[in-house]
């Protein structure tokens, strides 16, 4: 059964405070990694990583880039 | 002088560290690892305090355990100084080594590397295992921008590191330099290569016994994690702000041996030249060092000699006494500890025992504040290490 966004943001949310130390109140979809979360491009790489292996998706290096915000990385998820 | 910090096998401080030192407490116990079964060394001197009670989840994560130490370390050092963020950064330098730098963080990532595949290599494996690590990590957390350097000695790391530190100062690159080494291998690879070279200790059977410098049952020495951090700073710039000066690094005196990889020189020759170059710089006579904070390991073949260059160098009279039998070798991190301890020892009078020498070696020839803690006042004292490749540094601190 596919997660819905909310089970997503939940998820990654969980992750960016593993990984980044982001505090899970901070995480909604309108935030920049890099502006809002102080997710810099090291982080992002593990951000990644653990994402795939959680969601069972493949984000390629090229994709990344495009992924933004919070919301731009649960909907590329979301479409698995 | 006007900040220390440190975190060793004794104690997450100084405080705790200088307390267990001067009342002979050892540091090292045995290896509680899975891994360490297979090794011929199960011992070894672990920290006190383990960094993640101190920095925070994140922070730890992206940092090797050397660099982690280095920061608690410099951390402990600056607030003791009761430096503020309104220095002048573009005045604040840092020299921080270490002897070997993150093996750990190599050999962790080598295996996910080959368990699981390059994707999941950590993104901060390069910043964790390069030996610029400390002092860029301690660097970065104090904004320095005078210039961050990492020397690499071996065991004589941090007392390069005080000496550079000192230049600095003198050269008027610097009003304050955040100064010191850090040392975190008890890892199986490190362990090994040590033992193969038969330096460490063996007598995993008795662990506090296991250090013991100058005894005549000494048979290597112990390693030991840990580091420390002091900082150096302009005695003018100290004054301007009325800030505690524990003592003045007067001399320093770095040589190279130019004779093997990994023997020391049988008559302490390049080391006794870094000591007469401490004291000419300082303008003292030798006579006036009452004390010096040895390198002395614990080896069977490198405590001699230097000993040898101390009674050549100072002469008789001099008190000596050797750290490591407690906190086992801290390695890079050994100079700045040890210097921290000789500074600590001019300014409470109290020269920290030498524990585990129950049988003198006959070729010591030197008084040893052996087993106990000597009060004695002092006005100067040296601290000396020496490193694999051939490496000698001596420093030497007067009061304040």
């Amino acid at each position: 059964m596919a997660l819905s966004r909310d089970e997503i943001r939940e998820g990654l949310s969980d992750i960016l405070e593993e990984v980044a130390g982001v505090n899970p109140d901070d995480v909604a979809d309108g935030k920049s990694f890099t502006d809002d979360l102080d997710v810099d491009s090291l982080a992002m790489v593990e951000v990644v990583v653990a994402a795939e292996e959680k969601f069972g998706v493949k984000i390629p290096d090229d994709e990344v880039a495009n992924l933004k915000t919070v919301g731009d990385a649960v909907s590329y998820i979301e479409k698995g | 002088m006007t900040g220390l910090g440190a975190t060793t096998p004794l104690g997450g401080d100084v405080a705790s560290t200088w307390e267990a030192l001067t009342a002979g407490r050892s540091g090292v116990s045995p290896i509680t690892k899975d891994w360490a079964e297979q090794l011929p060394v199960r011992i070894a001197a672990q920290l006190a305090v383990e960094p993640a009670e101190v920095l925070p989840r994140v922070r730890l994560r992206r940092l090797d355990r050397s660099e982690q130490i280095a920061l608690i370390a410099a951390q402990q050092a600056w607030d003791d100084a009761g430096l503020s963020d309104d220095l002048d950064k573009e005045r604040l330098g840092v020299v921080f080594g270490s002897g070997i730098g993150g093996a750990t963080t190599l050999l962790d990532q080598d295996d996910i590397l080959e368990q699981k595949g390059a994707r999941l290599v950590s993104p901060f494996t390069v910043p964790m295992l390069m030996p610029n690590g400390p002092a860029a990590v301690v660097g970065l957390e104090f904004g320095a921008q005078a210039g961050v350097h990492a020397p690499t000695s071996a065991c004589a790391t941090s007392a390069e590191a005080i000496s550079w530190a000192a230049d600095m100062i003198r050269a008027g690159r610097a009003d304050v330099v955040i100064a010191g080494g850090a040392e975190a291998v008890i890892a199986p690879l490190p362990i090994a290569g040590f033992a193969s070279m038969k330096a460490l200790s063996t007598r995993n059977d008795d662990p506090t016994r296991a250090s013991r410098p100058w005894d005549v049952d000494r048979d290597g020495f112990v390693m030991g994690e840990g580091g420390g951090s002091l900082v150096l700073e302009r005695r003018d710039h100290a004054e301007a702000r009325g800030a505690r000066i524990y003592a003045v690094v007067a001399g320093a005196g770095l040589t190279s041996d130019g004779y093997d990889i990994v023997q020391p020189h049988p008559d302490c020759a390049g080391g006794g030249r870094a000591m007469q170059l401490a004291l000419k710089q300082a303008g003292i006579d030798a006579s006036e060092v009452g004390h010096v904070n040895a390198h002395a390991t614990s080896t069977p073949t490198g405590d001699i000699p230097e000993t040898r260059g101390i009674k050549r160098v100072l002469g008789d009279s001099v008190v000596l006494t050797a750290t490591k039998s407690m906190t086992g070798h801290l390695l890079g991190g050994a100079g700045a500890v040890e210097s921290i301890a000789s500074i600590m020892a001019i300014v409470d009078g109290i020269i920290p025992p030498t524990i585990n020498l129950d049988t003198p070696d006959p070729l010591l020839e030197l008084d040893v504040a052996a087993n106990e803690a000597r009060k004695v006042e002092l006005n100067a004292a040296m601290n000396t290490a020496f490193g694999f490749g051939g490496h000698n540094a001596a420093l030497l601190f007067t009061r304040a």
